[in-house]
């Protein structure tokens, strides 16, 4: 069973998502071929071996440092063919959903995206999918030959196994229907930890009372290494981003820790939230719906006990 | 401009899901139906290009059985103009795909809207088959969606920002917030939905090489552990050492 795994990449590094599609890739068979597109880091994907991948087929083509959705479709058919692969993985993401679903129309394989588990082969070749926002989970039969699968983090634990890959510039023809959505500019956080691909979430409500106060919020994360998320409230009102928006009109996160502070906790909310491993829930008010989703509560005043933390975080650390 | 607005019926956010039948179908029982919200966005903004552009028409589709209607009359009643209903069971994305394929491949539409996800099936992927299937481009997910004559100016969400865009017509939008406001269907819309042409098409056959075998409700969650709010230290050491994410 061959099997092909499309690493994203930013910045010249592979995306901590791709690196767990390359490590689902290695448990589900072992004959693993990553393959990356545009300006990657040589190291980035020797280093892709420790999770698995034999080989890696490097398409540098400069065409193909922007993402671009069609262009890389057609690149990652391309490529399956080449390597007579009949399983391709990937992370579900702004970039790997739209090409998931293309390159299954195209080679007529099975879709899954939203994959949480590594598939069950006793009775055909099923995936344990994420559905009504989190709420609950359907196993899919893949019947087709070929399958595309999109995980979702946290689909598998990653084991680290030993040796390189080793590296193929892998060329590519580009024809111009490639670039019919015509990238006209990127606007992207540099530097920061991206929300969906972060271990440890901190995010806060409208009890931050406003956007002056996320200092405190900032400086937590910073001290734990997490991204920083809010509710929708927060990212109506411009105190944030849209893009930190969690929940289910927003991103769907799932951290191994989530700080919820001054977060109500309505459904909504939870929803995007609970496939989190750990969340800790810092509300005034006892009654608030959250602390029910909770593993670990605190009821005060998030102004007093933010710093407290960061301080008692930054003494372990 | 002919506008297609694909909308899902799905349980309202803050029902409690359920199945029956040894965990092999949705338990409808008790819970309220809706317009997907981001297939909301999606109608609210083609509304809001039809009222800017005169001569234009505005049809809703969904894939879906006789219990859809109720749902398909709300998107009349906010504004489209007439209404298209697959019938049968929205089994997968594939299927659905192509049931919206099969229709618009007639239809000539400039523009095919839909939600960034279904929030039953949150599959993400309905937009980029039918694009795929048509052979015109699909881009998603759209914050923003600007026509200029023939071509189109979009935002488009990524992992920590966005990209700006521009496509020609006809192209799938997978549409999310803040695209456009929801739009809350007056007394007016509500009467004249009752007469505006609601279709009903046979579904095509299709193998889509996808069977839901069951589902599955996660485990319930244990009780929540309370630390005094004068105690953080005891925090960070059960997050260390008990819950191990730290
Ligand atoms: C279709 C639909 C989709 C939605 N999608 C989303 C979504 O994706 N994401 C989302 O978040 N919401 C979503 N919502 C909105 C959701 O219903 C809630 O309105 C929203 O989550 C509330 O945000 P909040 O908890 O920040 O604010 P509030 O509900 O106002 O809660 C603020 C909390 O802060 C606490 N607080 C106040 N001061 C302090 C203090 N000093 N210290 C500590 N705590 C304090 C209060 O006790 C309160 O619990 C959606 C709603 C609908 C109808
Ligand atoms: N049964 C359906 N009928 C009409 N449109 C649908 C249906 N299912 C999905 N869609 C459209 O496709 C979008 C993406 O759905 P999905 O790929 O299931 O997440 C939705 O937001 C709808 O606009």
């Amino acid at each position: 069973m061959a099997i092909l795994v499309f690493v994203e990449s930013a910045e010249g590094k592979i995306k901590a998502t791709s690196i767990e599609a390359v490590a689902y890739a290695y448990q589900l068979g072992d004959a693993v071929t990553a393959i990356a597109l545009g300006d990657v880091e040589k190291s980035e994907l020797e280093g892709l071996g420790k999770y698995g991948a034999k080989k890696v087929l490097h398409a540098a083509d400069a065409k193909l440092n922007q993402p671009v959705i069609q262009a890389y479709t057609n690149v990652l058919i391309k490529a399956m063919e080449d390597e007579a692969a009949d399983i391709l993985v990937l992370a579900n993401s702004s970039l790997g959903t739209p090409v998931a679903a293309k390159v299954a129309v195209k080679t007529g394989a099975s879709l899954a995206s939203n994959v949480v588990s590594l598939p069950d082969k006793s009775a055909g070749f099923a995936v344990k999918k994420s559905i009504y926002t989190g709420k609950a989970f359907a196993w899919v039969e893949l019947t087709n030959p070929k399958k595309v699968i999109a995980i979702r983090k946290n689909a598998v634990d990653i084991k680290e196994v030993s040796g390189n890959a080793a590296v193929t510039p892998y060329t590519v023809q580009l024809s111009d229907s490639d670039f019919a959505v015509k990238t006209l500019s990127t606007e992207k956080a540099t530097g920061e930890i991206l929300l969906p691909e972060a271990n440890i979430v901190v995010s806060g409500g409208r009890g931050m009372k406003g956007p002056e106060h996320w200092s405190i919020l900032e400086d937590l994360a910073k001290a734990l290494n997490a991204a920083t998320g809010c509710s929708k409230p927060v990212s109506d009102m411009g105190w944030r981003p849209h893009h930190e928006h969690v929940g289910q009109t927003g991103v769907k996160v799932a951290p191994q820790l989530y700080i919820a502070v001054g977060i109500s906790g309505a459904i909504q909310h939870l929803a995007g939230v609970n496939s989190s491993k750990c969340i800790v829930v810092i509300n005034k008010d006892p009654e608030a719906p959250f602390f029910k989703a909770a593993d670990y509560g605190i009821v005060g005043d998030a102004f007093e006990i933010i710093p407290k933390l960061t301080e008692a975080i930054k003494a372990v650390k | 401009m002919k506008i297609l607005v694909c909308i899902t019926h799905v349980p309202d956010t803050t029902s409690k899901i359920n199945f029956k039948d040894n965990n092999t179908k949705f338990d409808p029982t008790g819970v309220q139906f809706i317009i997907g919200p981001y297939d909301d966005y999606a109608l609210a903004r083609a509304i809001e290009i039809k009222e800017a552009t005169p001569g234009t028409t505005v049809t809703v589709l969904n894939v879906g059985l006789a219990d859809t209607e109720p749902t398909i009359r709300k998107a009349l009643a906010i504004g489209a103009d007439d209404a298209i209903r697959v019938n049968a069971d929205p089994a997968d994305s594939f299927f659905v795909a192509t049931q919206i394929a099969e229709h618009a491949k007639t239809a000539n539409y400039d523009l095919i809207l839909m939600g960034r996800e279904s929030i039953d099936y949150n599959s993400g992927v309905v937009h980029s088959i039918v694009g795929e299937m048509l052979g015109i481009p699909s881009v998603s997910p759209v914050m923003k969606l600007d026509i200029e004559g023939t071509k189109a100016k979009l935002a488009r969400e990524i992992e920590g920002g966005k990209e700006s865009l521009e496509v020609n017509l006809p192209f799938v939008a997978g549409c999310q917030e803040p695209i456009a406001e929801w739009k809350i269907p007056n007394m007016r819309g509500i009467m004249s939905a009752r007469t505006k042409p609601l279709k009903v098409v046979e579904a095509k056959a299709v193998d889509s090489g996808y069977k839901i075998q069951k589902f599955e409700l996660p485990p319930p969650k244990g009780a929540v552990k309370m630390i005094p709010a004068d105690n953080v230290a005891q925090l960070v050491t059960l997050l260390k050492t008990e819950a191990k994410v730290l």
